[in-house]
């Protein structure tokens, strides 16, 4: 089982799905090698947070992911 | 009594919140707020999309943050997700309390939590297609509002 990428908002438009899976073990270099033009430079940008399985990561640059595990890319919120 | 929901198709406020209500017959007060997709300016649509895993553990943390915070007898969250149509309903929020302050107070927090620090994503479809709506200043002053006199 690989490690499964989410993309919320218009991260999704710019990955052009809303998920992708990617082979483990994945740090952030990896996630950042797995993640293309402007969706990789949104990704680094510090107002997209990431949650690993759930949880978001308080340093996202220390993500640790194996595989079956989810990771989630997310942007600032627009508000409910 | 807390009771949290997100929601994935239409809803009607008024049944909502007169369910709550009627659960809640010792409270001496009941305010209540509803949100709607704002007509006009040439929205066509609106959708809001979410992430499970932080979603609706975060509304929960919301309600009893809340409950915690005021002197309420209970606290009712509702959230759509999903497509809506200009004029549809995109959250209800309701407390209950002895008095009436506790009660308005309580749903001004909730509410404004809701808009500025929970985990959805809003983008709307005009005539030229669908656009992602970025944060608002505005809802993050809102937000500050309750942190100021907590040392932060």
């Amino acid at each position: 089982m690989p490690v499964k990428l989410v993309f919320l908002g218009k991260l999704a438009d710019l990955a052009g799905a809303a998920e992708k899976d990617v082979p483990g073990p994945l740090d952030w270099p990896r996630l950042l090698d797995a993640l293309h033009g402007a969706l990789g430079e949104a990704a680094a940008g510090e107002r997209v947070k990431l949650a690993h399985n759930g949880a978001i990561l308080a340093d996202k640059t220390r993500l640790a992911a194996q595989d079956g595990d989810e990771i989630a890319l997310l942007p600032p919120v627009s508000g409910g | 009594m807390k009771d949290v929901a997100l929601l994935h198709s239409p809803f009607d406020p008024a049944a909502e919140a007169a369910r709550f209500a009627a659960a809640l017959p010792e409270a001496g007060g009941i305010a209540s707020f509803v949100g709607k997709v704002r007509p006009g300016g040439g929205v066509e649509a609106l959708e809001l999309s979410h992430y499970e895993p932080l979603t609706l553990p975060g509304m929960e943390a919301l309600a009893e943050e809340t409950l915690a915070r005021f002197e309420l007898m209970g606290v009712l969250l509702r959230h759509r997700v999903g497509a809506m149509r200009p004029g549809e309903p995109i959250v209800l929020v309701a407390a209950a309390a002895r008095h009436r302050r506790p009660a308005i107070d309580a749903v001004d927090f909730a509410m404004d939590h809701l808009k500025g620090d929970s985990w959805f994503w809003k983008r709307e479809k005009r005539a030229d297609g669908w656009h992602w709506i970025e944060p608002r200043e505005q809802d993050h002053h809102d937000l500050a509002r309750w942190k100021q006199g907590e040392g932060e």
